[in-house]
């Protein structure tokens, strides 16, 4: 075996003492803008390090969430350049050289302070979504296919980054009639649950509000567990939708036994 | 450290919508929107002319038999259809109804045509409060017909075989021999393509499988499981089909349009 | 005093795995519960948590059961476990996490469609339910979902400062709402403690922001007596490159796939460290080994060793160990299918905490209980993988039950004036500077020179001159920690202000490892004295106790909880073992 060529070359491996511009986005709900600030880069820094230096060194007072600094907690949901991004994930030698770097707090929540938002909405939705429950004569035995499917939406690491980036909450500010892609995934994760006894359709269609994705994808795009959220679970699920009040062939097909 | 005056606070972006193509983003977001724009528009018109056109969609020189995707199946000879105009529009709702209804293609327009929104972190068509409703309204609440056009669209994917197959074999004086054209492998390809994009519908993967809840409680469920799998890898580059097979569409009937007036004749062997 | 005030039968602190489980058994068994954290819900430390949950199920290896399990523990921690808990945990491991399973938790699954499991360092048979490599968020999502439909009250963002005693027993907390600075009041009959561990007193980590060690200094500083604190656990497996993750770990369950450890000079050393378990040896065992290799000039270019899949399957590297490929692929373009990774050492674990009984997770204080990584006893000297995310489970339950029971004796809770008055003072004395006696201390970097003290002197191998000058440092420190001051006097979000707390809190616990790192003269588990290297007859039936009550810190040894019905299993064990 060989140990060389392992690492693959990385810009400033060399360990040159190179500086990156930040324009980070400062202020609260009355006002705000973006502040100029310069630090000094390390090889492999991600915005997160140079944010937290810029606390250190220059802003100590400079807002920002995060905990665990390893893209598992999904605490530093960020734009970063106008794109939803984990700030711990996202590397300065990816983003453009030469150019300044813009970070910004998530457009769709209110805004705390700083590069922090307030996204407690999100957990009130989550309130309304009925726990696992389970069929009472479960076997409690369930195939590695089926912990497949539902495995891929239960990665998600709440950075809500796709509530961010979808238009209906970003843009047309319906928070009150859409819960959102997370959710969606969540509630799809409870609906595709071999023992799970609940029906969900009538919520999926009705307060979840369904109906409202438009399937542009930009959910997908953001998500930085790579979860198929259009493909695997709100088209999915709309077509669980039409087949209980759109389709009248199939529900002539499957008629419940009562 | 300098405060810069040109950015706007999120709270402000939060009273009102914000303007149509609003965005911090700084890479050219601008640019899928447009060629899909293009893209689409190009093979609508061509699609409309070609059905109206009601000429060159047959090639029947030198034994051979092909008819352009956008006339098939013959209505005149399946039903003894005998009208005085095109009878493509009869034909081509299926195939078109499947794709306007796709999943797909609902992401690719309402980005580039409606503006809902154009790209991502990008702000769309400023509407009042409230007024946005999606597919939870006419018109687009007909998008969850999808599925019957995917059945009718199947219906002409058959036809569609046929001819492909038929294309292999000509007429000749000693009787119907095989033989193989330039024009019956384009007609294939075409025919592949297409079936790659309709077998990846996510309709279909819905209902060939996915609408399981249980993928391993039965013999029959593991069977499901183990199509929507197949299914599931086509879905997986249904965009890629859904541009591949419209091209083939249109590159299908231009070469038999061209071949039929003459342009240049349909290279084959007869065996 | 006009602070927000909030009552309830029972408050948990921390809502990690035990924090969460705790809660819920709390509100299952009636109390009034809330759960109170510095974080957002389901984002605490153990979201982090990778390879898997410890329960001998036996799925996978009928032959398994609590009893081996029970054994394996014990030589894990070096029969310094407190016996009882030890097997409390290996007996009701199984029920917890099937349990989970109902509550809709989804794990990998065997071909029967059964939990599946996977082996792990120490562990006889494969024991460690997961799913992917992300077995911790699973856990948590899992429980925040439950605790959500409870009827539990969360308070996020809200940093606990200073308990409140009200003569000998704990009556509430205080502390503040992050997001404003306003300050907060909570009056309970019970306070489980559920903060987990102190990572972050370490420069080289796998601990999230949290990991402050806040409950053993609140603990601590309320009376209640610290166990086993010279034994931090340095996962052997960190990133070493590039510095910004430095400490990022790499989930054993590498190893437990198949990952091998080679050094510089392409050799598999572990042959020559722990030739029968290889790179499954108990995580003391590895990490030493790589620190040895290193120091011998045998390390990868930026001071580690190589970790390499590389001869595995691309596609079963990418479907078993995802999270890790994305990881590297991501944070040091590397492609691990391909490639070795670079790792190290890196502080990962407290085995050390406060001190509880075994049964309900009661501290010495009355009022107070503790679950989780904050407690002590049940890992001894060193934690199996996977046996975390267990004890989470059996004792986090344990825990809030006996504090729901312990809840309907108790008498209304009273938060005396003046104790909320003094941890409002010391809160505000950080913002204003009142009562500094000297020149202001910044909390950031206080925070760094703990660090390096602690990693100079208090890391995996240690020595009596080391940890005395160590120690000498802290004092130093902590003298200084009484002026630190919050560099920006804003109230809402200010990460400074947070942090002198923190740093205070990280300073009293650090002097607690140094002192019982310097007591214990022999090397056993996660501790490691060059001048001791040997087990000590003395200190192998002894723990040390750390007691602060009348502001001074006292250590005592004092003997291990046995239990006689265990005798027979724990001394065939220690028989297999020497053969
Ligand atoms: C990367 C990694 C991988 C791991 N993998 C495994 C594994 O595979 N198997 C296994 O068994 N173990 C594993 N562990 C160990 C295990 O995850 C932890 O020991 C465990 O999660 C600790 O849980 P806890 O409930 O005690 O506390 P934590 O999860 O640490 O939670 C502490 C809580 O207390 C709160 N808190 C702390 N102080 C305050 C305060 N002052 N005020 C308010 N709130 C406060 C925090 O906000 C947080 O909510 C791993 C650890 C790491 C770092
Ligand atoms: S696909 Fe639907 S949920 Fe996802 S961003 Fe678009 S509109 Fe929102
Ligand atoms: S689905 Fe993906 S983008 Fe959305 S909250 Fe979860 S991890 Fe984040
Ligand atoms: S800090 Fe946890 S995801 Fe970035």
């Amino acid at each position: 075996m060989s140990t060389d060529g392992a690492q693959t070359p990385i810009a400033d491996q060399t360990g040159e003492a190179t500086t990156r511009t930040l324009h980070i986005w400062r202020g609260d709900l009355t006002d705000g803008g973006l502040v100029e600030f310069e630090v000094e880069t390390a090889p492999g820094m991600v915005v997160l390090d140079a944010v937290l230096e810029v606390q250190r060194s220059q802003a100590p007072d400079l807002a920002v969430r995060w905990n665990c600094k390893a893209a598992k907690c999904g605490s530093c949901s960020a734009e970063v350049n106008g794109r939803p991004s984990l700030m711990c994930k996202t590397r300065l030698d990816h983003l453009p050289e030469g150019e300044p770097i813009t970070v910004e707090p998530l457009h769709a929540f209110p805004v705390i302070r700083d590069l922090v938002t307030d996204v407690s909405w999100n957990y009130e939705v989550n309130k309304k979504i009925a726990p696992f429950t389970p069929k009472p004569d479960a076997d409690w035995l369930i195939g590695q296919e089926d912990a497949d499917r539902m495995s891929e939406f239960r990665k998600c690491i709440e950075c809500f980054m796709c509530q961010d980036v979808c238009h209906i909450l970003r843009n047309h500010r319906m928070h009150d009639r859409y819960f959102g892609p997370r959710f969606l995934i969540r509630l799809a994760s409870l609906e595709m649950h071999p023992l799970d006894d609940l029906d969900r359709i009538d919520q999926i269609s009705g307060e979840a509000g369904i109906a409202l994705c438009n399937i542009t994808k930009c959910c997908t795009e953001v998500c930085p567990e790579g979860i198929h959220i259009t493909d695997n679970a709100i088209i999915p699920l709309k077509e669980r939708v039409v087949d209980r009040r759109f389709d009248p062939l199939f529900r002539l097909l499957h008629r419940r036994p009562r | 450290m300098t405060t810069q005056a040109a950015s706007t606070p999120p709270a402000a972006r939060r009273t009102g919508t914000p303007p149509l193509g609003a965005t911090m983003r700084r890479d050219r977001w601008w640019l899928q929107p447009v060629l899909i724009a293009t893209g689409l528009t190009l093979f609508g018109i061509y699609s409309i002319v070609v059905a109206a056109l009601n000429t060159d969609y047959d090639y029947l020189k030198g034994g051979a038999r092909y008819l352009s995707p956008f006339y098939s199946p013959d209505l005149r000879s399946l039903f003894g259809l005998h009208i005085p105009f095109t009878y493509a529009f009869f034909v081509i709702w299926a195939p078109l109804g499947l794709r306007t209804t796709c999943y797909y293609y609902r992401k690719a327009y309402y980005r580039s045509f409606f503006l809902m929104p154009p790209a991502c972190a990008v702000a769309g068509r400023p509407r009042a409060a409230g007024r946005y409703t999606g597919e939870s309204r006419l018109p687009f609440i007909l998008q969850n017909v999808h599925r019957f056009f995917f059945y009718f669209a199947t219906i002409v994917l058959g036809f569609l075989w046929y001819d492909a197959i038929r294309a292999f074999f000509y007429h000749t004086p000693t009787g119907t021999r095989f033989g193989i054209g330039l024009g019956g492998v384009v007609m294939v390809v075409n025919v592949v393509l297409l079936s790659a994009f309709t077998f990846g519908c996510n309709s279909f993967r819905h209902l060939i499988g996915g609408r399981l809840d249980c993928f391993t409680c039965s013999a029959s469920a593991r069977a499901r499981h183990g199509a929507w799998k197949k299914v599931s890898v086509l879905n997986g580059h249904h965009q890629l089909y859904a541009w591949l097979s419209l091209i083939s569409v249109g590159v299908t009937d231009l070469y038999i349009r061209l071949a039929c007036a003459g342009v240049f004749t349909d290279p084959h062997h007869i065996f | 005093m006009s602070a927000e005030r909030h009552e309830y039968d029972v408050i948990v602190l921390g809502t990690g795995g035990s924090g969460l489980r705790a809660a819920i058994a709390a509100a299952e068994a009636g109390a009034r519960t809330a759960v109170v954290c510095k974080c957002l819900l389901g984002k605490a430390h153990t979201v982090m948590a990778e390879g898997g949950v410890a329960a001998s199920l036996g799925n996978v290896d009928p032959a398994d059961g609590w009893e081996t399990h029970f054994q394996d523990t014990m030589f894990g921690g070096k029969y310094l476990n407190n016996w009882r808990m030890a097997e409390l945990h290996a007996r009701e491991a199984p029920d917890r996490v099937q349990e989970l399973e109902r509550w809709g938790a989804v794990f990998d699954r065997t071909p029967e469609r059964k939990m599946s499991q996977r082996a792990f360092g120490g562990h006889t048979y494969r024991r460690l339910v997961h799913i992917g490599d992300r077995t911790g968020l699973e856990l948590i999502r899992t429980l925040q979902d439950k605790a959500v439909h409870s009827g539990i009250d969360v308070f996020m963002e809200t940093i606990v400062t200073r308990l409140v005693k009200d003569g000998d027993r704990v009556t509430g907390m205080f502390g503040y709402h992050y997001a404003t600075g306003a300050q907060v009041a909570f009056a309970c009959r019970s306070l489980v403690l559920a903060t987990g561990g102190g990572g972050r007193i370490w420069r080289v980590t796998s601990n999230s922001q949290d990991c402050t060690a806040d409950g053993h200094a609140l603990a601590y500083e309320a009376g209640a007596d610290m166990v086993d604190m010279e034994f931090v656990q340095f996962h052997p497996t960190g990133m070493v490159w590039p510095p910004g993750v430095a400490g990022l770990l790499v989930t054993e369950a590498v190893r437990g796939e198949g990952g091998i450890l080679r050094n510089s000079e392409g050799e598999r050393f572990m042959e020559r460290y722990d030739p029968k378990r290889m790179e499954l040896s108990t995580r003391d065992v590895v990490a030493r080994s790589i620190y040895t290799e290193v120091k011998e000039g045998r390390g990868s270019p930026h001071g580690g060793v190589f970790l390499d899949v590389s001869h595995l399957d691309p596609a079963y590297v990418k479907m078993r160990l995802p999270s890790m490929y994305d990881q590297f692929y991501e944070l040091a373009g590397v492609d691990i299918t391909k490639g070795p990774m670079e790792i190290g050492p890196t502080c990962h674990y407290f085995m050390g905490g406060i001190r509880v009984d075994a049964e309900t997770g009661q501290t010495i204080v009355p009022g107070l209980f503790a679950t989780g990584e904050c407690s002590g006893g049940m890992n001894g000297a060193n934690r199996l993988g996977g046996n975390s995310l267990s004890d989470l489970l059996v004792f986090g339950r344990r825990a809030g039950t006996s504090a729901a029971q312990a809840a309907s004796d108790a008498p209304a809770p009273r938060l005396p004036e003046a104790e909320l008055a003094l941890a409002a003072a010391e809160l505000g004395g950080f913002l204003t500077g009142d009562g500094l006696t000297g020149p202001a201390e910044d909390p950031y970097r206080l925070h760094r020179e703990l660090q390096t003290v602690m990693g100079d002197g208090v890391g995996i191998f240690r020595d009596e001159a080391g940890l005395e000058t160590a120690i000498g440092r802290l004092h130093e420190l902590e003298a200084r920690a009484a002026n630190l001051r919050a560099p920006s006097a804003r109230l809402d979000y200010n990460p400074g202000w947070r942090l002198c707390r923190e740093v205070r809190n990280m300073i009293t616990v650090s002097l607690q490892i140094a002192r019982a790192a310097l007591m214990r003269a022999e090397s056993r588990g996660a501790h490691s004295r060059l001048d001791h290297p040997r087990y000590d007859d003395y200190w192998s039936e002894h723990n040390i106790l750390i007691c602060g009550d009348g502001g001074e810190m006292t250590l005592e040894a004092r003997p291990v909880v046995t239990s006689d019905e265990l005798t027979e299993l724990v001394e065939a064990r220690q028989e297999a073992e020497r053969v």
